[in-house]
């Protein structure tokens, strides 16, 4: 048994939104694979309070196109929804890979790609491939609708520009930052399985003839929150890809990121990894293989 | 707080007063004395206490009770036969010596039957991924693999 | 007596059961009144509870009483789940209370809540205020042997035991030898991660006594342990052990039965339920001991050993649990493994204020093949010699006595173990493909370890075997043992033996789906690789006692048409036979029913066999392991990995290749990725659930090769050896080994993490 005082399942954004703001104690509750595991852990600000379930408003769920040809993904899409998605398939596959390095089948099926970003883990799977996608926050509170670039949306560890009384709603993909893009991502753990990223890198390329005419390039625990390898990304800019070159990104990298010592890793081996893990992805993405 | 929920429990539909407290495994262990579902975790980490909700294995640990709501639920008593037969995963899992302590069957019988429903040709590598989500620390996986193996492989014959 | 059964695969009779979720576990078991116990525990790693105020959680609703200290009896007793020893020199340290408050660990048992439900108990531990006087904490056997170390056992100088075995000459071994050998390593604390969490329910019963029903390997060990707990007779306590989801040793150590009787003591005798979290099983039941090793051997220069000397430091943790004999079952098995005419074998046993460390699978044993199959490497690497040659040289061999246990082994096929393995691994061809394609950021290389074992414990203590057989009144056999079914699978293997040795089928043997302790057949349990060996013995006996008293009972009672002797009869496939001509006298169900209800001479067949075992025999068996190594991140993937085991006759080849894969993937993990690790600030745990702790997924163990060298060994009563804890014990070291083949750099202690091989590699270590 959890230690909660009440449920209240929202069948609506509008009711959600309402819920939370008359009520003080109230705290959203997804999938669950977050929430409930902090309650268990009878973690401060977990216990005792007043749920409110969001994975029966139709108005999250989903992936699909918008009139400009954006992709909206519901937050609680699933994270086997986001897998094997065809949209997400077609444009944005590495976010497809991303959220399958997820937990195991269970973890997968529960677990929302809205709860993944709004619980400001660093290690987030998914997260890495949103920055690098420059992902787009939708948010709905009682003041209405707002949007927020993901880069922004991320204040520190566990700590995310959502309000108290507000709901994140979807997350957006703008076509100009798929279109014409290859993706990959790669989960460094030390399991295959049921695993939380030592490091995690997605990274988002497009060729301009044999030159990179865009790259980015995001990480997930190369610091408090997820980040973006900007100077690479900048020095990248109208590079062939040879070996050298790739090298020099992978540690031009070293300059935006600051991994630390934890007792899951050093940061020195950390760093190895975010030397190692862009220059494999882009070879992966541009479908050089590994 | 209790909370009336209507679910459909092993082919039953049920109407039960649960707990908003209840974690799914809670109310399938102690309100309704399943016990086939076991808890090794409570946190969704080890997969002994998955059941199939709407077709999809889940860890009833991490479930609330008042999400069941509407649901269809099956557990490892459910997967077996009306009449007490086994059905062909549990069969193999048997045949193929998957069993030792026997705490993580259940689970891993729920997942397997996900997973070959979901994939009915799965590659070794996807079996592998597709019961990721359940723990054994007895047989080292080999013949739960197996046994997952010959089940499809035998569906395939059938075909 | 011909074996029908015996070396079949023949299926468990609880497979159905467990596949099904039908089979009861112990917290399966309806309760009609049932109350819950949560334990609070300390939050500091050492010092003393100066005060605990418990009325803000005393006020909780649903709270029914808390416990502490002083509630519970001032006795101190042992946890082992050793046989108890008559003998005062080697009886177990009983540093125990069942609630303390001296905190000798992060999350010791200092208070625990009773309410009548697991969240009540739970919010009410979290309202329990302590106060503490803090001490100095130590984590490893270095600080807690540093001068002037605070004691963690009053008058214990932080030290259980520090012992010296040993045969030869050491200095005129040294002397001998050609050239000479050192190295040092340091084994990991891991976790058992046996699926199901320890649990245990207390009541008082109708007849006025204390029944625990709990999740053990070891029943009856656990009553005598009740009984030293309470300073009461042990006949005041009953054991009942439903199924167990798995053990590997961690419940091989009373852990929480004590606490959860007197919480039913506490309240009049209802029944409460103790169910551990895993987080509290992975930091606050047992674990594995930690060791390190310093060796130094001299060695001819055709490479055969002249002496040995090993220096082994083991981390005990907070409480000695099983203590010394972990660390000290190293020099016998050193000597098991190799001939060493000049050795000593220093171990020390000491207090740290990490979790307590017990039995677990391999018992010492994975510790000691780690360091001496890394040790063979070096030495191999060193001077060149084919690393199959420098053992093989060394290993010991048939009708050898073992120096150090004063054992002689009887069957030994290491050397066969080779051969047939360098034949299922295609080990040549692997060699030869490697050689040929190196470099690269991703290489290959290849590893061996060899490892020696015991069956059973003895001549380290006393080892007795109980079995039950009754005949029914239609010929099928009631079986009761008092060892005890954890999953392996034993019920199965005496059921074989059972069915063979009478001559009945198979499906005529009942086993029990509990073991209590009230009708059980006295046996100490499962550990030590004991239970088809030992156990076996006395199910042998009872089998043959009963097919004994089975013969004269029909020649008694159709001696007037059936002119055969007792001597001329024979039972097979469940018909009483004429031996010259095979003809069926009768059926063994129409004997069972005279047996049962002829009016005049009619008396039921039993036998009713306590055995004493007095014998050893040593299993062996190999790894060899094919690595691949990503020298830009460290990951290693394993390409393959085999073990073959001798281990004599097997019984039931499926049960058998089960324990085998389920101990190489253990020892997948031991070598690769498992490490309980503890913060050094604070003492805490970091990693005590099954998210950080990494434990292998089906993702993570590749596929397993089994093979067996089924040579009998006469000593065992089947032919058979011991099979369960071996299989862990050579995979760590033949992976390392592999690891530093590929890499031709030095990778010392297990787990060889990635992190660990990208700072080798960045030093460039030599080997």
């Amino acid at each position: 048994m959890y230690q909660i005082n009440g449920y209240f399942e929202a069948s609506t954004i509008k009711e959600a939104v309402d819920y939370l703001k008359e009520n003080e104690n109230s705290q959203i509750i997804a999938g669950g694979s977050d929430v409930l595991i902090k309650t268990r852990e009878r973690k401060s600000g977990y216990v005792d309070k007043d749920l409110v379930g969001i994975m029966r408003i139709t108005e999250l769920h989903g992936i699909s196109y918008d009139e400009s040809g954006n992709i909206l993904i519901g937050s609680t899409a699933t994270f086997t929804e986001v897998e094997k998605n065809e949209i997400i398939l077609k444009n944005i596959s590495s976010l497809s890979t991303a959220v399958g390095s997820i937990g195991g089948p269970q973890i997968r099926n529960i677990g929302t790609i809205g709860g993944n970003v709004a619980n400001g883990a660093t290690s987030a799977d998914s997260a890495s491939s949103l920055f690098a996608m420059d992902a787009i926050i939708l948010i709905e509170g009682p003041a209405g609708k707002r949007e927020i670039p993901i880069k922004e949306f991320y204040l520190g560890p566990g700590k995310v520009a959502l309000n108290r009384d507000e709901l994140m709603t979807h997350i957006k993909i703008e076509k100009k930052n798929f279109e014409g893009y290859k993706g990959h991502y790669i989960k460094f753990s030390q399991r295959k399985a049921m695993d939380i990223a030592t490091l995690g890198c997605s990274i988002m390329v497009k060729m301009d003839g044999n030159k990179i005419g865009d790259l980015k390039i995001a990480y997930g625990v190369a610091g408090p929150t997820p980040i973006r390898a900007t100077e690479a990304e900048l020095m990248a800019k109208g590079m062939e890809i040879t070996t050298e070159n790739l090298d020099k990104i992978g540690e031009k990298c070293l300059e935006n990121a600051s991994a630390r010592d934890s007792w899951r890793a050093s940061k020195a081996f950390r760093q190895q990894l975010i030397r190692e893990l862009p220059k494999r992805a882009i070879k992966i993405a541009l479908g050089g293989g590994e | 707080m209790l909370k009336t929920i209507n679910c459909k429990i092993n082919g039953r539909d049920m109407e039960l007063q649960v707990d908003i407290r209840e974690s799914l495994l809670d109310m399938l262990r102690d309100r309704l004395h399943l016990t086939g579902t076991k808890q090794g975790c409570g946190v969704g980490e080890c997969g002994a206490c998955a059941v199939l909700i709407d077709g999809q294995t889940l860890d009833s640990c991490i479930y609330m009770a008042v999400w069941a709501d509407g649901k269809e639920i099956v557990t490892i008593e459910g997967i077996t036969n009306d009449d007490g037969s086994l059905s062909d995963i549990q069969h193999n899992f048997v045949d193929k010596g998957a069993i030792q302590c026997g705490f993580c069957t259940p689970g891993f019988v729920v997942s397997a039957t996900a997973l070959l429903e979901e994939k009915p040709n799965p590659t070794k590598a996807e079996i592998r991924r597709g019961l990721s989500g359940n723990l054994c620390r007895c047989t080292g996986y080999t013949k739960i693999l197996d046994a997952v193996e010959s089940t499809a492989e035998q569906r395939g014959n059938k075909k | 007596m011909e074996h029908k059964v015996i070396g079949k695969s023949v299926e468990r009779w609880d497979a159905i059961a467990k596949v099904t979720g039908r089979a009861n576990y112990t917290g399966d078991i309806p309760q009609k009144e049932l109350l819950y116990g949560k334990i609070c525990r300390a939050k500091i790693a050492h010092g003393k509870v100066k005060s605990m105020d418990i009325s803000e959680a005393l006020k909780v609703p649903g709270v029914v009483k808390i416990l502490t200290p002083d509630d519970v009896p001032e006795i101190s007793f042992p946890t082992a789940g050793h046989p108890y020893s008559l003998d005062s020199r080697y009886v177990d340290v009983a540093d125990r209370r069942i609630l303390t408050r001296n905190v000798r660990l992060y999350g010791d048992e200092i208070a625990a809540v009773i309410a009548d439900s697991e969240l009540a108990a739970e919010i009410a531990v979290s309202k329990i205020k302590v106060e503490y006087e803090e001490y100095e904490f130590y984590l490893s056997t270095e600080e807690a042997l540093k001068e002037g170390a605070v004691e963690i056992h009053e008058g214990s100088k932080n030290i259980i035991a520090d012992t010296i075995n040993g045969t030869g000459d050491l200095e005129a071994g040294f002397k001998d030898a050609d050239f000479i050998v050192e190295d040092v390593c340091a084994t990991p604390i891991v976790q058992h991660c046996q699926m199901e969490n320890q649990i245990a329910y207390a009541y008082k019963d109708v007849d006025n006594r204390w029944v625990c029903v709990s999740s053990t390997q070891i029943p009856h060990i656990c009553r005598r342990i009740l009984g030293q707990a309470f300073g009461m007779p042990w006949g005041k306590f009953r054991v009942i052990k439903p199924f167990i989801g798995g053990g590997f040793g961690n419940k091989q150590d009373i852990t929480i039965e004590p606490l959860a009787v007197a919480m039913s003591m506490a309240v009049g005798g209802k029944a409460v339920m103790l169910d551990l979290h895993r987080e509290e099983v992975f930091a606050w039941t047992r674990v594995r001991h930690a060791i390190s090793y310093k060796i130094k051997m001299g060695f001819t220069k055709d490479g055969l050993i002249t002496a040995a000397d090993i220096d082994a430091i083991s981390n005990n943790g907070a409480y000695a649990s099983h203590g010394h004999s972990v660390v000290a079952k190293g020099g016998g098995i050193t000597t098991a493994l190799y001939k060493i005419p000049n050795f000593r074998y220093r171990s020390r046993t000491v207090y740290t204020n990490t979790a307590a460390a017990g039995a677990m699978r391999g018992y010492g044993t994975p510790q000691i093949i780690y360091a001496l199959e890394t040790f063979m490497n070096k030495v191999s690497m060193q001077t060149g010699i084919d690393q199959f040659e420098l053992r093989e040289k060394n290993f010991t061999k048939v009708n050898d006595e073992n120096p150090l246990l004063h054992m002689t082994q009887h069957s030994m096929s290491l050397r066969e173990c080779f051969e047939k393995g360098k034949e299922v691994f295609k080990w040549d061809e692997k060699r030869k493909f490697i050689d040929e394609n190196k470099g690269g950021d991703y290489v290959k290389g290849l590893g061996i370890a060899a490892f020696a074992y015991t069956s059973g414990a003895y001549p380290k203590t006393m080892e007795i075997g109980g079995c039950r057989l009754i005949l029914n009144q239609d010929g099928s056999i009631k079986m009761m043992v008092g060892a005890t079914e954890i999953g392996q699978g034993s019920d199965a293997v005496f059921s074989q033996m059972v069915a063979d040795t009478v001559g009945v089928p198979y499906e005529w043997i009942i086993a029990d789906a509990v073991t209590d302790t009230d009708i059980a057949p006295f046996d100490t349990g499962a550990y030590a690789s004991r239970q088809t060996f030992v156990s076996g013995m006395a199910v042998k006996k009872a089998a043959l006692e009963l097919k004994g008293k089975i013969l004269e009972a029909s020649y008694h009672f159709s001696k007037r048409t059936n002119k055969v002797t007792v001597d001329d009869m024979d039972i097979v496939d469940g018909n009483i036979i004429q031996k010259h001509d095979g003809q069926i006298i009768e059926g063994l169900g129409d004997l069972a029913l005279n047996t049962y209800y002829n009016m005049h001479e009619g008396h039921c067949l039993t036998a009713d066999v306590s055995n004493r075992c007095t014998k050893n025999a040593y299993p062996y068996g190999i790894t060899m392991a094919e690595v691949e190594v990503d020298k830009k991140t460290g990951k290693v993937e394993v390409l393959s990995i085999l073990n073959v085991h001798d281990s004599g006759r097997i019984i039931n080849p499926i049960l058998a290749e089960g324990q085998v894969e389920g101990g190489m993937a253990q020892g997948l993990g031991y070598g690769l990725a498992e490490e309980l690790k503890y913060d050094a600030k604070t003492g805490k745990p970091l990693n005590n659930n099954l998210l950080d702790y990494k434990m292998p997924t089906s993702m993570d163990v590749p596929d397993l090769s089994v093979a067996f060298v089924e040579i009998d060994d006469p000593v065992g009563p089947y032919g058979n050896k011991s099979l369960g804890e071996p299989p862990l014990c050579s995979p760590a070291p033949a992976l390392r080994n592999a690891i530093i083949d590929a890499l031709g750099i030095y990778v010392k202690d297990i787990p060889v993490t990635p992190q660990k091989i990208i700072e080798a590699l960045s030093e460039n270590r030599e080997v």
